[in-house]
């Protein structure tokens, strides 16, 4: 599993790439919870390529969602997958979030 | 006519993706459709990972026990472990209102097999049964 950071004027990019389970969940974590851990910060999430996600990972962004509400912030998801959408569907989750179809669009209005 | 496959790993979390390729190859063998075989997957996962979490707590070494009986109108999972007995009646899935982190798994495991049995009948450990059958 890897994970690419950008930096943008009002937001942070976030790209994840390869499986999330119970054993990469935790490196995600920290990176997420670090992003959106300040006052307004927005965390934009392309989940493009993730080849998989299991409960814990979906755990970790409800978590990440919930403290980006409480400083104000958003968080964003965009590029689901067929598999990794019907995770968030399977969920009921897919109602909770923001997702966007692509960058573009996820970034209107940040 | 049955064919019986078994994998055995130890309870450590950088393995679930050998269990997951494994019932993935089985299922997509079997003739499930891709929906099913991503569901399947995702429940054997999370199954192991419920092991690893709640029944073994921690070590690393400890064994989980997977059967895959291929039947021809089914795939039957069995899940052994040897760690702590889980008390049935608290295996609930999550209320989906609440929205928190944590509490997944079991929905999801319930929501996609068409059959989930939990046994703790064993002296040591549980075993859970997992079954799905192919749509016609």
């Amino acid at each position: 599993m890897e994970l690419n950071l950008e930096k943008k004027e009002k937001c942070s990019i976030l790209k994840i790439k390869g499986d999330v389970d119970l054993y990469s969940s935790p490196q995600v974590r920290k990176q997420i919870l670090e992003l959106v851990n300040s006052k307004n910060a927005n965390l934009l999430i392309d989940l493009a390529e993730v080849t998989y996600m299991d409960s814990s990972g979906v755990a970790t962004l409800v978590e990440a969602l919930q403290l980006a509400y409480r400083n104000k912030g958003k968080l964003r998801l965009y590029n689901l997958g067929g598999a990794i959408r019907d995770v968030f569907e399977l969920s009921k989750l897919d109602r909770v979030f923001e997702i966007y179809e692509n960058e573009q669009r996820a970034l209107e209005g940040i | 006519m049955i064919d019986i496959i078994e994998i055995k790993i130890p309870s450590e979390a950088r393995f679930l993706k050998i269990i997951r390729a494994a019932v993935k190859h089985i299922c997509e063998t079997m003739g499930f459709i891709e929906e099913d075989v991503n569901n399947i997957t995702l429940a054997v996962d999370e199954a192991c990972s419920n092991i690893i979490k709640h029944a073994y707590c921690g070590p690393t070494d400890q064994p989980i026990h997977i059967t895959c009986n291929l039947y021809d109108d089914r795939l039957e999972v069995l899940l052994r472990d040897f760690g702590k007995k889980v008390n049935i009646k608290n295996i609930k899935p999550r209320k989906l209102d609440d929205v928190r982190p944590g509490g997944l798994g079991v929905h999801l495991i319930k929501t996609v097999m068409d059959i989930v049995r939990y046994d703790n009948s064993f002296d040591q450990g549980n075993q859970l049964q997992l079954v799905k059958y192919l749509r016609k």
